[in-house]
């Protein structure tokens, strides 16, 4: 298998598909293609706002047997990222995580940290020290 | 295809096509007042966003109808969450797809306030919220009361408008609008809006009553 596919992968969902396009540049930049990455912004018809069925797709496209970690700005990306997780469903939702870190730099140094092969857990923590406890 | 069901005192049959075109109508006639509330407090697309989810539901109601009411519910709550685009569908969508789970799980054992209790607390679960955060809790909890204790209220329309009022002089506690801190007292959650404008909805449906 690649690195791609061993690799923790990341989902970026942002309410605006510009944010989300630009933090997955940053996370590229960073990491190359060395770790599997997808992301999604913008509601079903276009506008500011999170859609269930692009989440799902973004999961799909990191998809990575370590796992993936998602990356969210508000609220609504949240809840809706917690629904596309529940309708992949068992087994594989053991292995996605919605990380409490910021968006931008949660995504880049959980890459960085994916890109050198750490686990799951390693690199939701990671991320999760951005945020204040 | 109908199914009985039990929401006021009275057994009522559901028929899930005209459910959907009164709940349709019903908030295509405020969608913009839906907006202005969630211009005052969040990011003014609630409006919109329900609307949204109600046009898909209503184009799906030849399917809807022919389903099991359970199924109905599940497979709503589903196109919600998949059409709305904001943070009310998982809110409704759960709202639905845990009703019809809890109604399938009770096996023909007609006790709605039951299976509405359940759903309302999967919604909390959902929301990570409860009463008071100024959220449409604020109307779904005290109607989960109503319809456990009395099965449902005569001026039901009316009941639901009060509770949505009362979310006028709180302080949101989640979401958006939180954000805005004491500045979000003294604006109706839009939320608690469009929930009391469903209820009414569907409660007027149900009894055989038509209009605003």
């Amino acid at each position: 298998m690649s690195a791609a596919t061993t690799n923790v992968g990341i989902v970026i969902v942002s309410h605006s598909p510009l944010i989300a396009r630009g933090a997955a540049d940053m996370v590229r930049q960073m990491v190359g293609d060395s770790v599997p990455l997808a992301w999604c912004g913008g509601n079903p018809a276009g506008g500011l706002g999170t859609d269930v069925a692009a989440i799902l797709q973004a999961i799909e496209d990191a998809w990575s047997d370590a796992g993936v970690a998602i990356f969210v700005d508000l609220g609504g990306a949240e809840t809706n990222s917690e629904m596309a997780v529940e309708a992949i469903g068992a087994p594989r939702a053991a292995r996605i995580v919605i990380c409490n870190a910021p968006i931008v730099e949660g995504a880049v140094m959980a890459a960085a940290e994916a890109s050198g092969g750490a686990s799951l857990e390693r690199v939701v923590a990671t991320a999760e020290e951005l945020s204040p406890s | 295809m109908s199914a009985a069901c039990q929401i006021t005192p009275m057994p009522v049959v559901v028929r899930i096509g005209p459910l959907i075109a009164a709940c349709h109508s019903e908030v295509v006639l405020h969608a913009d007042r839906l907006n202005r509330l969630d211009c005052a407090i969040g990011d003014g697309d609630h409006g919109t966003n329900m609307q949204r989810g109600c046009e898909a539901l209503l184009a799906e109601r030849r399917q809807l109808e022919t389903m099991p009411l359970a199924e109905t519910l599940v497979e709503a709550g589903r196109i919600l969450i998949m059409t709305i685009g904001g943070a009310a569908g998982p809110l409704y969508g759960t709202l639905l797809m845990e009703l019809g789970r809890a109604i399938a799980a009770a096996d023909g054992a007609e006790d709605f306030p039951a299976a509405f209790t359940l759903a309302v607390d999967a919604v909390a679960r959902r929301g990570k919220s409860r009463p008071g955060d100024k959220t449409l809790l604020d109307v779904l909890c005290p109607l989960s009361e109503l319809l456990a204790q009395a099965g449902g209220s005569e001026d039901m329309p009316d009941r639901v408008a009060a509770l949505a009022e009362m979310t006028v002089p709180m302080r949101a506690m989640r979401g958006r609008a939180s954000f805005l801190g004491e500045r979000s007292v003294g604006h109706m959650d839009p939320g608690a809006a469009s929930c009391a404008f469903l209820v009414a909805a569907v409660w007027r449906e149900l009894n055989g009553e038509r209009g605003a």
